[in-house]
C-alpha cells in the first residue's frame, strides 16, 4: 500500500496501457451493447424510424404472448434435458480411460462431434429425423413401429433438437472428465482399495470429490449451451413447427429481424440475459473466491 | 487408475471391452458415417432407399465438383478464411496484452477488469445483437467481412484474455523483477521476456479461437447477408433451401464445410484439448 503513494501517475498507468486496446474494444462491443438493449427494451422500435419510450409495454406484451411461454418452456427443457450431457460425458470418460492399444484415436474419434459447426450438426439429424429418407425411420422399421416424423411433431421436436444437440456436447463434458480422470491421485486410490472400496462406492466417495473441478466445468458450459441454443433451432426448424421448438434466443431474433420490432426483441433478449446472470454471477463469485 | 485396468480384470471382461470399444465407435459416428456415405452416392441411390449398402455408382467427383461448380460454396470457404484468421492473430494479441497487465501489475480494479473480460464472455449474443448490428451499420461495415472480424476479435477477446492471465499468472515474478532491476521498460518487459514464454498457450488459443469463429452461424446471419461475403455455416444452410431433398449434395456441401476444423483439430489435437480443458483439473 505504502508503495502506491511513491507511484508515479506514469507507472500507474502501464498496466492500463496494455489492457486499452483489448478493453475499448471489449467496453463497445460487449459491455455497451448489453446497456443499449436493456434501455432499448422499454421503447417501441422497427428499426428505422424514430424510438417511442413506452416503459414496461414490451414486458406485458411479453407476459400476454404464448409464444414466449412457449420458448421460455423451451428453455427450461433444455436447461434440464442437456444436463444429461454431464452423467452421460462421465459414463463415456469412464469408459474409455484405458490403456489399451489405440485408445488415444478412440478418444479422439468420441471427441471430435465437438469441432464441427452445430449447423452441421443440425442437418446431419435433419437427415436422421427425416420421415422419408431419415436412418430414424429404418431402426423403428426394424421394431415394426411407424415413421415418426420428429420435426414436424409439436411435441417431440424440442426433444429431438436437443437430442442432436446433445451430441457434441457429451464429446465435450467427456473431454473435460477424460482430463480429470487423468489428474486422479493414484495414492488415494490405492488406499481406498486397500480398505475395500470398488465400483460404484470407489466411484461417489473417492473419484468424483476428486473430480469436482472438471464436473463444476462441465456443468457451468452445459448451462452456457442450454441458453445459448440458436443454431440447432434455427438450421433444424426455424422455431417450428407453429413457433414449437423455439427458445428465448431464437424467438428474440425472429421478432427483431424478420418482424422488426426491435424494442420486443431487446425485451426478450433482456429476460435471456437476466436468467444467464445468475449462472453468471454465481460463476464469478467462485472464481473469484479462489483468487482470493 | 480408476476404474480398475482392463489387463488386471479377468478375462470374459477383457474380451468384452475389446469388443465394445469399436462398437461403441461406430454406433457413435454413425450420423457422421451416414453423411459421408450419401455424400457419394447418386440421387437415383437416394430415391431408391439405398442408404447403407455400396452406392450403385461412386459419385464422389460429380458430388464434390457439383458443390463447387454450381454454387458459391468456394466463395464462402474463402469468406470463412478471411474472417478467421484476422480474428485469431487480432484476439490473441490483444489478450496476451490484457493478460500481461491482469497477471503481473497490482492495481486498483484489477480484480474486476479481470471479471469484466470473464463474464462478458458468458453472455447470450441476443443481448448485444440490435445494437452490435446498428452500430455496424452505422460504421458503413454492414455486409462486409470487417463486420464479422471486428465483432469477433472484440467478443473473443474475452476469453483469450482469461486464458492469457491466467496462463502468465505462471510465469515466475522474480525474472520479470530481475530484468526491472536492469532497467528494462516495461514494454521491453513484455516483447522479450513474456511474449516468448507464452507462445506454447499461443498454439492452443489459436486453434480454439479458429473452431469458434469458423464455427459461428449467429453472426453470420446478422451482421452479413450477400453471398460475396457469408462465411460458410450461413452458406451451406442458404444452400440447403435451395437443394431441398438433394441429400447427397446437401451431405458433400455438409463435408466440405466441416472439414478444416476438423483437419486442425486432428493436425493439434493436443493443443485444442490442452486449451479447452484449463481448469478442468485445478479451482
Amino acid at each position: 500500500m505504502q508503495k502506491n503513494y511513491t507511484q508515479t501517475w506514469s507507472q500507474r498507468a502501464v498496466p492500463w496501457l496494455f489492457m486499452a486496446p483489448a478493453l475499448a474494444l471489449f467496453l463497445v462491443y460487449v459491455i455497451l451493447p448489453i446497456i443499449q438493449s436493456i434501455s432499448m427494451s422499454f421503447y417501441q422500435w422497427d428499426g428505422i424510424g424514430d424510438k417511442v419510450f413506452i416503459g414496461f409495454q414490451n414486458y406485458v406484451d411479453l407476459y400476454y404472448d404464448p409464444q414466449f411461454w412457449t420458448s421460455l418452456w423451451n428453455n427450461i427443457l433444455w436447461l434440464l434435458f442437456f444436463m444429461l450431457a454431464v452423467p452421460f460425458g462421465l459414463g463415456i470418460a469412464l469408459f474409455l480411460n484405458q490403456q489399451v492399444l489405440g485408445i488415444r484415436a478412440v478418444k479422439s474419434l468420441f471427441f471430435f462431434p465437438f469441432v464441427i459447426s452445430q449447423v452441421i450438426v443440425g442437418i446431419v439429424f435433419a437427415w436422421f429425423y427425416d420421415p422419408g429418407y431419415g436412418l430414424l425411420q429404418d431402426i423403428l422399421a426394424l421394431f415394426g413401429a411407424g415413421p415418426l416424423p420428429v420435426l414436424a411433431d409439436e411435441a417431440l421436436v424440442t426433444y429431438g433438437i436437443i437430442a442432436a444437440g446433445l451430441w457434441p456436447q457429451v464429446a465435450y463434458t467427456m473431454i473435460l472428465f477424460l482430463t480429470g480422470l487423468n489428474n486422479l491421485s493414484p495414492e488415494q486410490i490405492e488406499a481406498a482399495r486397500m480398505d475395500g472400496a470398488k465400483g460404484w462406492t470407489m466411484l461417489w466417495h473417492v473419484i468424483l470429490p476428486q473430480l469436482r473441478p472438471a464436473t463444476f466445468i462441465a456443468i457451468v458450459v452445459t448451462i452456457i449451451g442450454a441458453l445459448r441454443s440458436f443454431d440447432l433451432v434455427a438450421s433444424m426448424t426455424s422455431g417450428g413447427p407453429y413457433g414449437s421448438s423455439s427458445v428465448l434466443a431464437y424467438f428474440m431474433y425472429e421478432q427483431a429481424i424478420f418482424n422488426y420490432r426491435m424494442g420486443y426483441g431487446a425485451a426478450i433478449a433482456t429476460v435471456l440475459f437476466l436468467i444467464m446472470l445468475v449462472y453468471i454471477a454465481f460463476f464469478l463469485w467462485r472464481m473469484l473466491q479462489q483468487e482470493r | 487408475m480408476f476404474p480398475t485396468p482392463i489387463e488386471k480384470t479377468a478375462p470374459w471382461t477383457r474380451i468384452s471391452y475389446k469388443i465394445a470399444l469399436p462398437l461403441s465407435i461406430i454406433l457413435w459416428l454413425l450420423p457422421l458415417a451416414a453423411i459421408l456415405m450419401t455424400s457419394v452416392r447418386s440421387m437415383g441411390d437416394i430415391n431408391a432407399g439405398n442408404y447403407w449398402g455400396l452406392p450403385t455408382e461412386w459419385n464422389i467427383v460429380e458430388n464434390y465438383t457439383s458443390v463447387f461448380a454450381n454454387t458459391a460454396m468456394g466463395r464462402y470457404l474463402l469468406n470463412s478464411v478471411l474472417v478467421t484468421l484476422p480474428v485469431m492473430v487480432g484476439s490473441v494479441f490483444l489478450a496476451t496484452l490484457a493478460g500481461f497487465a491482469l497477471a503481473k501489475y497490482k492495481f486498483r480494479g484489477n480484480l474486476a477488469m479481470f471479471a469484466l473480460f470473464i463474464g462478458g464472455n458468458f453472455v447470450p449474443f441476443q443481448i448485444l445483437m440490435i445494437p452490435v448490428r446498428d452500430l455496424t451499420i452505422q460504421l458503413g461495415l454492414y455486409d462486409s467481412v470487417w463486420a464479422l472480424i471486428i465483432f469477433h476479435t472484440a467478443f473473443q477477446t474475452g476469453f483469450c484474455t482469461l486464458f492469457m492471465r491466467n496462463f502468465i499468472v505462471g510465469i515466475p515474478d522474480e525474472l520479470i523483477e530481475s530484468c526491472r532491476l536492469e532497467g528494462a521498460s516495461d514494454w521491453k518487459i513484455f516483447y522479450s521476456i513474456v511474449l516468448p514464454l507464452v507462445r506454447p498457450a499461443l498454439a492452443a488459443l489459436a486453434v480454439l479461437i479458429f473452431t469458434f469463429v469458423w464455427n459461428d452461424y449467429f453472426w453470420a446471419l446478422v451482421l452479413v447477408q450477400s453471398d460475396e461475403v457469408r462465411p460458410v455455416t450461413a452458406g451451406i444452410s442458404a444452400l440447403r433451401g435451395q437443394w431441398l431433398a438433394s441429400w447427397n449434395l446437401i451431405s458433400a456441401g455438409s463435408v466440405v464445410a466441416a472439414l478444416p476444423p476438423v483437419i486442425l483439430f486432428f493436425a493439434m489435437q493436443r493443443h485444442f484439448i490442452a486449451g479447452l480443458t484449463l481448469g478442468a483439473t485445478k479451482g
